[in-house]
């Protein structure tokens, strides 16, 4: 077939259809591809096909974002991850039975036995309310779906969207490019992966986009200096207060950003409007969460975004007096006054503020950001989540890839065309990487600055590179068009000289640079994969034969105590499982995942950490009924309990002194074999994970009770129990639930 | 020393005032409502320094009502001022819009937090 190119679409009824392109003996393929699909013959502008290229690239990029999240709901099934997921969703549940009412005034008994917990005002709200909304709407449109699996596909959701936000604010910082090029990053870099896959329903999935909705929105504020722009970036803050803790770094990066932009000179009218506004409307927004509270004026972390703004209606009233005034000496000695009484002023308040206690000092949570050593000194909850250790390395390389020298190159771009918006962007990115040094969980919050900082570095040298390339076709056009001085032609000589190796060069570079995104992508699939879509709560491990073997003891023993126990039964296990065991085994626990109470946390370390008597006091005065424990040596699995013991005997420790950790070790080593510690070898954890493991053979060709997560044969094999009785010890032994005998009758 | 900043005082005070009574009226008119509004804070605060801070909400939401209030006028006059070569482009109906949407959320948040 010749070449003959159909116009589509029925466009061109004023064009006359194009002639054949060539004789009939050669046909040219490309004349049959440019037929099909060349955009002329659709009769599209040029910006028109621009803007079909933006609209279809961010259409597949918010696809890519939602499917690469969705590896372990396809492995496995579609449920909730980890340990925070199961109480967000057991308060959504409530939520949508029994009304936001009910919901925002709940205290919950069945949690921190006897205590309870307040769980309306001691949740971020904005997770919860943010499914029940998707929840609510897709019932409205007749979609019959369970509110798990609105929680489930809940924050891929919202990564999606938060890739077009990328977009815009790339488009806002940079140029359009750029902002596409963020949005294809930040669909599947793995730091923001890793909190944000299909079922892990934590805070994070959601509060990263209000994060950079947030900065977009004041960014965009400064930059146009109108009210409904500062408006729109208060309800953004309003949204991220609402979703998680983390707003206290949106509270102090925006202060921060407003004094580096007064201290350089670059003092606007725009910049006022939008941080007053912003300011007044965020802050009383920000105050309506109940567990926010009045903390944006007693705490010090929230101090410096009220000094910043006192200090811009300083500024303001300064700048206003230098325009009424004409005469410039009077206006410094009226300056220098000013600013020194200012100054002093603040200081003293701020000095009386604390020193009288009104203004409370930056808590252990964030005081650790600043000082990394702090946690493991005062703290030990703090210390020991693994979340909060300082970041190595290999995480930033596994997290970021070819991100982490881009990020580099892009803080040299920014700094070569410095705006209000690129001093922003350096700023979020330098902080933010900061804080990811020193805590593992914080690369969720540097993500977004990284990926748009490396895309300013991607989509500026791509530019540079495909400028030169087109450069030199254009050049032998002109020159021969025009023929002009010879000083001209002298010079277009010479640039044609240079030419093809400046050609060479760009393709060569333009080839390397997409390889190197191409590998960028490879990665971060392959980290998607293997690293980040486990449910935690479901394990994998590959059989004798190489098959697929799944271990689902966890669920097996909460729907053990769902249907076996009695419905008013307490259960006390370590606080890691507390959320997991109300949401699925609908039991009354004694400690969970909050950790709002440290004594009552050391209370059950200490009841682990004691002899069975002495435990079993502990547990008759918190009405304790089954005591469960995870023990990983019939499976290898290295979670377990015995293995967090020592954070148990720290903690417990660190409220009552009679335990002390010396008293489990053994020249500071920590044993569970013959040479163990006599109080390690009779406490009560130990009796409950090892209780008739010493008759067990796991491994072929090792003595029986060699305990494989450890690695040695346990000390301590012939284990009596007087006051508890073997309950439920589920099929791979990594959950085992004892019940609590009641006191014997005394005559 | 203090006989030139005396003099420098009174020198300001009346280049001051002879420069302010030249701007225009509806920029006096916002002026004055700023300053009624950080007035009326400072009679609250005045107030609660008597009678103490119980309903510590309601407290705040009085005071950063008449805070905010003040704000957003002074923001108004940024925005209507013709002499701000930053804002020429926009038209005073749409500063005044603006200004009128954020006083409305101002105060439906006040009045929810006001208990």
């Amino acid at each position: 077939m010749v070449g003959k190119s159909e116009p589509i679409n029925g466009t061109a009824k004023s064009h006359p259809p194009p002639p054949p392109a060539s004789s009939p003996l050669s046909p040219r393929s490309s004349d049959l591809l440019s037929g099909y699909f060349s955009f002329k013959s659709l009769k599209l502008k040029t910006k028109q096909q621009e803007l079909l290229i933006r609209v279809s690239i961010l259409c597949l990029v918010y696809v890519l974002a939602f499917v690469t999240r969705l590896f372990s709901v396809l492995r496995y099934e579609s449920m909730i991850h980890e340990f925070d997921p199961y109480f967000n969703y057991r308060t959504t549940l409530f939520l949508t039975e029994k009304g936001f009412y009910e919901f925002w005034n709940w205290f919950d008994s069945e949690s921190w036995y006897p205590l309870g917990r307040i769980i309306g005002g001691t949740l971020y709200p904005g997770l919860m309310v943010t499914a029940a909304v998707l929840y609510w709407g897709l019932r409205f449109l007749r979609f019959a779906v369970h509110i798990r699996e609105v929680c489930v596909l809940t924050a891929p959701f919202f990564a999606s969207n938060t890739t077009l936000l990328a977009y815009f604010f790339g488009k806002e910082i940079w140029d359009t490019g750029a902002g596409l090029v963020a949005a294809a990053l930040i669909a599947i870099c793995p730091g923001y992966i890793s909190r944000s896959v299909a079922g892990s329903y934590d805070n994070e999935g959601v509060a990263i986009f209000a994060l950079l909705l947030t900065f977009y929105l004041f960014v965009k504020a400064v930059n146009t200096g109108l009210l409904s722009w500062g408006l729109a970036s208060a309800f953004g803050y309003f949204y991220m207060v609402s979703a998680w803790g983390g707003y206290v770094f949106i509270i102090n990066l925006i202060p921060l950003y407003v004094l580096v932009l007064l201290m350089t000179g670059r003092y606007s009218m725009r910049l006022y409007v939008a941080y007053n506004c912003m300011y007044i409307l965020g802050m009383l927004l920000a105050m309506q969460i109940r567990f926010v509270g009045f903390q944006h004026v007693q705490s010090g972390e929230h101090m410096a975004a009220m000094g910043v703004f006192f200090l811009m209606q300083v500024f303001y009233f300064l700048d206003w007096l230098k325009h009424l005034l004409s005469d410039t000496k009077l206006f410094q000695a009226f300056l220098r006054m000013t600013v020194t009484s200012a100054v002093g002023l603040g200081a003293v308040a701020l000095g009386v503020g604390t020193a009288s206690g009104y203004i409370s000092p930056w808590t252990g949570r964030f005081y650790s950001l600043l000082d990394p050593t702090y946690a493991k000194d005062h703290i030990p909850i703090i210390a020991s989540v693994s979340e909060h250790q300082p970041t190595a390395w290999s995480s930033f390389m596994f997290d970021f890839q070819i991100l982490l020298f881009l990020f580099p190159a892009g803080l040299y771009f920014c700094f070569k065309r410095l705006s209000d918006a690129t001093i922003f962007i350096v700023m979020y990115g330098l902080t933010s990487m900061y804080f990811a040094g020193v805590m593992v969980r914080l690369i969720l919050v540097a993500t977004p600055a990284v990926c748009l900082i490396s895309a300013i570095a991607v989509s500026a040298t791509i530019k540079n590179l495909t400028l030169l390339l087109r450069a030199k076709t254009k050049a032998p056009q002109s020159a021969s068009g025009k023929g002009g001085s010879s000083g001209k032609a002298a010079s277009k000589g010479l640039l044609d000289q240079s030419q093809p190796f400046q050609k060479n060069g760009a393709i060569a570079l333009l080839f390397g640079a997409f390889y190197l995104l191409s590998k960028y992508v490879t990665h971060c699939t392959w980290v998607t994969s293997e690293a980040y879509s486990s449910p935690s709560i479901v394990l994998a491990a590959r059989g004798a034969h190489g098959n697929r073997v799944i271990f689902d003891d966890y669920r097996e023993a909460y729907f053990w105590l769902r249907q076996n126990t009695p419905p008013d039964a307490k259960v006390m296990s370590w606080w890691d499982y507390g959320y997991q065991i109300t949401a699925m085994g609908n039991r009354t626990v004694i400690v969970d995942n909050n950790t709002w109470n440290n004594t009552h946390i050391a209370t059950v370390g200490r009841a682990m950490s004691s002899y069975e008597d002495e435990a079993y006091e502990i547990m008759k005065s918190l009405d304790v009924d089954y005591v469960l424990v995870v023990f990983g040596g019939v499976t290898g699995y290295s979670s377990d309990d015995i293995n967090k013991f020592l954070w148990m005997v720290r903690i417990g420790g660190g409220v009552f002194p009679v335990i002390k950790e010396p008293d489990y070790l053994v020249n500071g080593e920590y044993r569970v074999d013959k040479g163990a510690a006599p109080k390690m070898l009779n406490c009560l954890m130990y009796k409950l994970s090892y209780y008739r493991f010493g008759e067990l053979t796991t491994e072929y060709g090792k003595p029986p009770g060699y305990d494989r997560a450890r690695g040695v044969e346990i000390g301590n094999k012939d284990i009596k129990l007087e006051y508890l009785e073997e309950a439920f010890t589920t099929s791979n032994w990594i959950v085992r639930i004892y019940k609590v005998k009641p006191p014997n009758n005394r005559w | 020393m203090a006989r030139s900043t005396g003099d420098d005082a009174q020198a300001l005070f009346h280049s001051l005032r002879s420069a302010y009574a030249a701007t225009p009226k509806n920029l006096k008119i916002i002026d004055l409502y700023a300053a009624f509004a950080v007035f009326t804070a400072l009679i609250q605060v005045v107030y609660m320094a008597l009678v103490g801070s119980f309903p510590f909400n309601s407290f705040l939401s009085g005071v950063l009502s008449c805070i905010g209030t003040a704000v957003l006028a002074v923001c108004l006059r940024i925005q209507v001022n013709k002499e701000n070569k930053e804002f020429k482009d926009l038209p005073p109906e749409r500063a005044f819009a603006d200004f009128v949407l954020c006083n409305l959320v101002l105060h439906l948040v006040i009045m929810n937090f006001l208990g």
